[in-house]
């Protein structure tokens, strides 16, 4: 059994030794550059382009704006699975490039030339006059009457307001003895800050365009480069080879469809369009900011009569994965802390800000910020112990979602809480921090987190797989599903190794996707790589054993069903006999004068099922209360992720995932100039990343209860990792100092505005006359 | 790729002189941490550039018998971290230029470059401020020598001629003997980051360790250019050591520094973190010092 051990990375050597390649390794030298012209206001209309002087640019080959686009097909970029229905399709927004600007950083023209200098040159001579109109970029204040609108088909520039209602929440907050428990609560925008930036290039073949692109979902960037350049999908191809790193901003559709369309107006020249940095952050995608309202009853016994939460979700200039994400979590708060009557009402709203779109979490990171302050706030208001209310209140084993039919099978929640609380000696640190003075304090925090693999019911979930078999015994793997740096391939390889009996080294999975060769499937995203393609690689598997045993009974002469293939060999199950290995059955097949045959083996599964992922965070901090600073002394998160594939992996994931949240919690926030619209901080020197320096060790654990519904026992872990972090950090400072953050980060600007208002420090000038 | 018009690479300080002559549009390079920026940004794109990297004569860090320390421009922050003479004499310079950026900009970032951007928040400024620091310049006119206060003109411009280099840092025996100091570096982050506010304080004790004879501090990012905290240090002169001494040093702060209001941080927000920097600077150098407060 490979599964369940701690094997290498299949991609380890080549990642270490720097051969792997990426998209921009594997681009011919002789590529035309290309660089995307951006807005420079945040609401308006492009009157004019004048690209006289950037076209007397040594090297120039073609400046393009928005108005050479004489072919106009809105296009959706959100990485879903497309819907047949039309009620059900991505909102279709967006233009190659656009003369209606609505965001600072909006793409009104391109440059193409022949190396980056001049691109550059180019970029800074285009001239742009525009007419300006006014901007919003406060996600409540864009609702109001009179609100600049952004796009006409949505008044009041909400996109999409969702509701549940269950029970009577008017009636339930009647009850006598309840006490009402109110807050607001409010996560930034933040960006995935992958190492790789966005890259693609295109060129044309014959009729048709490929796309070479570092992309999480191949498959789907076909279908919409198809949509946004008006061709049959088949003309494209896209190859997608190693990408480094995605977290949701690569399960969208970025600049490929504009740079297919530059390469076929120089005439189907190769054209590279890698995104500067400065780019990613403002032009690519980002984490939706939701500002939370919730009201929660709770009763004397500490248990919730009724609940209510309004999310209002900035979604930025233009739809992307829209609602999608608001409602995730929307979905999340009736489940999490199960109470008969709830009102949810989720608003999706357009802004002048960069667009938001997928990020690891897809809103669950957000809707635990407010959810599990909330339940702190709510703990302290009743005088209930934060742990015991958690363990009260928490949806309890046996709970089934009616819409999902996700079923809560295990005790999950309590085992992580007590595996983690262990690990972080919590009862410990608990009773040593209380009642601190002085102007250094510990504090210890907790939070959980709801979470589910894939998106049945919500859309499609289908996976395809492909083995061929080579004449020494080992065969090749293809899915759609994609390796983005999680560790895919090697989870792949594993599954693949036990379900047909060989040893790991004989499994090779293609890595690279090809639309053109590659299986169908939608590929990377929520967190369902492994789960998803764990049907498809068992179903596939066990077909090609199944031929492969066909083939060894005409060799053997022995009944299928008597016979298994083991470590590579054919066995005879009666007696444990090796009757031959795999690589002579293999050679044989290919090259029999009586029989050849190529086996191999194909087939689609589609998902009907989706699991909860559930876990918690457990975080332990040190307050400078003078110096407005929070640090991190300790972390844990516990998961369930089911059966884990590969234990090392897996320990990777969650600490990815914790980094994120940890910049999440205490650092990251993407700043809007109020009188402008424009970004400040995007770069990495002004957007503050967490740096290794800013990391305690972070340790994750696992509570390994098997996925009944799973092929392999597993379920997802990719997003759940960064859902717990923050909410813990915030309620360790809460712990520390009794200040309850409703903002995150817990950065110096935050706390010291926090902390002035609840008196813990004063201004010094005032201070400074009492000396 | 960068957008360079042209480089030409000096041997010796009397070439790099000639080139800049030649040359008059020219802008020196020395590790790049900053030039190479500022060209990838455009706004220096299309530059030519002198660059004295290779002139070795202006690396390493020496003491002449006369006690005076100098840092040739050229050394780079991780070698004067390392330096021998930096951690007996002014251990402070070498903590705080430990905390400019990540290992490799220490690797390539030099004194020189990181005094010459005339940038209020260099991580060595405030510490070469606060210990009475001489810059070299050398140019076709021959050597001058200037307190490093009056090298600082305005935000991003210092004093230096056409065709001069700087080529030296000075700090006479005067100067270190008998300090002792601290540097804190208030940033958002840990590593890679700049400081929202750098404040570095030295003391010289009397024999006895009850009396401040001298304090010196100086900020980064209080003001447009590094400076001195004159109030704070008279204040400070000759008062017993005692936390009321430290407190009241630290208040006196607020009527030297003028940081200004950005979304990198409040005018208030930082007024409150320029008293505390003042205050734990001061009481660690006095311990440094052999002093001890009276609680």
């Amino acid at each position: 059994m490979y599964t369940g051990q701690r094997v290498k990375r299949v991609d380890a050597r080549d990642k270490v030794t720097g051969r792997t390649r990426y998209t921009d390794d594997l681009c011919d030298r002789g590529a035309y550059i290309a660089r995307v012209l951006h807005s420079t206001i945040a609401n308006g209309r492009v009157i004019a382009i004048d690209t006289s002087e950037a076209e007397k640019v040594p090297g120039v080959v073609r400046v393009l704006t928005c108005f050479d686009l004489t072919e106009k097909h809105r296009f959706p970029t959100a990485g879903h699975p497309w819907s047949t229905d039309p009620a059900h399709q991505d909102v279709a927004d967006r233009l190659i490039l656009t003369d209606r600007v609505r965001f600072w950083g909006d793409d009104i023209a391109a440059v193409v030339a022949e190396d980056e200098v001049a691109a550059a040159q180019a970029l800074r001579l285009i001239k742009v006059e525009y007419e300006e109109y006014p901007f919003v970029l406060d996600v409540q204040q864009a609702m109001e009457e009179g609100a600049p609108q952004l796009h006409e088909e949505y008044p009041n520039n909400i996109l999409k307001h969702t509701q549940i209602r269950n029970g009577d929440y008017q009636k339930a907050i009647q009850e006598p003895g309840l006490t009402k428990v109110e807050g607001w609560y409010e996560t930034p925008v933040v960006q995935h800050c992958h190492i790789e930036n966005f890259i693609c290039y295109a060129e044309a073949e014959g009729e048709r365009i490929k796309v070479v692109s570092s992309t999480q979902i191949p498959h789907i960037v076909r279908r919409v480069v198809g949509q946004a350049l008006g061709i049959d999908w088949g003309r494209v191809r896209v190859i997608k080879p190693y990408v480094g790193g995605g977290f949701g901003n690569k399960q969208d559709i970025l600049y490929e469809p504009l740079c297919a369309w530059l390469s076929l107006r120089v005439g189907g020249h190769l054209v590279k369009l890698d995104v500067p940095r400065e780019e990613t952050f403002v032009s690519n995608r980002t984490r939706h900011s939701i500002r939370s309202h919730i009201v929660s009853w709770v009763r004397p016994d500490g248990t919730y009569a009724a609940r209510k939460l309004e999310a209002f979700s900035d979604q930025g200039a233009y739809a992307s994965h829209g609602h999608s994400i608001c409602a995730k979590g929307a979905g999340a708060f009736p489940q999490l802390y199960p109470c008969e009557n709830v009102e949810v009402d989720a608003y999706t709203v357009f802004t002048n800000k960069s667009v938001a779109g997928a990020m690891r979490g897809y809103g669950i990171p957000q809707a635990m910020w407010a959810v599990e302050c909330h339940t702190e706030d709510v703990c302290a208001a009743i005088g209930a112990d934060p742990l015991a209310f958690r363990r009260k209140n928490l949806m309890p084993v046996g709970y089934v979602d009616g819409f999902s039919k996700n079923e809560m099978y295990y005790d999950t929640f309590n085992q992580c809480l007590d595996k983690a609380m262990k690990a972080i000696d919590y009862d410990r640190k608990l009773k040593e921090y209380q009642n601190q003075t002085g102007d250094i304090r510990r504090g210890i925090g907790m939070a959980v987190f709801w979470y589910n693999t894939a998106v049945w019911p919500i859309a499609l979930e289908t996976s395809s797989c492909r083995m061929v078999l080579n004449q020494d015994g080992s065969f090749q793997v293809q899915v759609a599903e994609t390796e983005i740096g999680q560790g895919a391939d090697t989870a792949f390889a594993q599954m693949a190794a036990d379900v047909v009996g060989v040893p790991l080294d004989k499994v090779h999975v293609v890595s690279c996707q090809d639309t053109d060769v590659t299986p169908f499937g939608t590929s990377a995203y929520a967190s369902r790589q492994t789960y998803i393609a764990g049907f498809s690689i068992r179903q596939t598997g066990l077909m090609l054993k199944q031929r492969i045993l066909e083939y060894a009974h005409t060799l053997t002469r022995m009944p299928v069903f008597n016979l298994d293939i083991a470590e590579g060999n054919i066995v005879r199950t009666t007696d444990g006999r090796v009757l031959m290995s795999l690589s002579e059955l293999a050679t044989e097949a290919l090259y029999s004068l009586t029989d050849s045959r190529h086996i191999t083996a194909e087939g689609t599964y589609q998902i009907k099922s989706n699991a909860y992922s559930l876990g918690c965070t457990l975080a332990e901090v040190e307050v400078d209360i003078p110096m407005c600073r929070a640090k991190l002394l300790n972390i844990v998160n516990c998961h369930d992720a089911g059966t884990l594939i590969n234990p090392a992996l897996a320990e990777a994931q969650v600490h990815g995932g914790m980094s994120m949240g940890i910049g999440f919690g205490l650092m990251e926030r993407l700043i809007f100039d109020e009188k402008t619209g424009r970004p400040l901080n995007n770069n990495l020197l002004d957007y503050k990343l967490p740096t290794i320096l800013d990391h305690p060790r972070l340790v994750a654990e696992f509570v390994e209860n098997p996925e009944p519904t799973s092929a392999f026992g597993t379920k997802s872990l990719g997003e759940p990792p960064t859902c717990s972090p923050a909410p813990a950090i915030r309620n360790a400072i809460f712990h520390a100092t009794g200040v309850a953050l409703r903002e995150t980060p817990a950065n110096p600007y935050n706390l010291y505005r926090a902390f002035t208002a609840a008196g813990l420090i004063h201004d010094e000038r005032q201070v400074a006359q009492d000396v | 790729m960068y957008d360079i018009k042209a480089l030409y690479e000096a041997a010796s300080v009397e070439e790099a002189i000639a080139l800049l002559q030649a040359h008059p549009q020219a802008q020196i390079i020395a590790g790049g941490s900053d030039v190479l920026v500022q060209i990838r940004e455009g706004r220096r794109a299309g530059v030519e550039l002198v660059s004295i990297y290779g002139i070795d004569a202006m690396r390493g860090v020496t003491c002449d018998d006369d006690g005076t320390i100098r840092i040739g421009s050229l050394t780079s922050f991780s070698h004067i971290a390392g330096s021998p003479i930096i951690r007996e004499k002014i251990a402070v310079l070498g903590e705080a230029v430990s905390l400019v950026g990540g290992p490799q900009i220490r690797n390539i970032g030099t004194i020189g470059g990181n005094t010459c951007n005339g940038v209020t928040s260099a991580d060595s400024a405030s510490t070469l401020m606060a210990w009475d620091a001489i810059v070299e310049l050398k140019g076709p006119e021959g050597v001058r020598r200037l307190p490093i206060q009056d090298f600082y003109i305005k935000a991003g411009v210092v004093d230096l001629r056409p065709a001069e280099l700087q080529t030296a840092i000075i700090i006479p025996r005067q100067a270190w003997e008998g300090y002792h100091g601290h540097y804190i570096k208030y940033a958002m982050r840990e590593a890679m980051d700049i400081a929202n506010l750098g404040c570095s304080v030295n003391v010289r004790l009397s024999g006895d360790k009850r009396v401040i004879e001298d304090a010196r501090i100086a900020y980064g990012v209080a003001g447009p250019v590094p400076m001195r905290a004159p109030s704070a240090e008279a204040l400070a002169k000759g008062r017993p050591v005692s936390a009321a001494t430290v407190k009241a040093f630290a208040k006196a702060v607020l009527d030297d520094i003028h940081p200004r209001d950005s979304w990198r941080g409040s005018k208030v927000f930082r007024e409150h973190i320029g008293v505390e920097m003042a205050k734990r600077a001061l009481a660690k150098s006095i311990e440094l010092a052999g002093g001890a407060l009276d609680g």
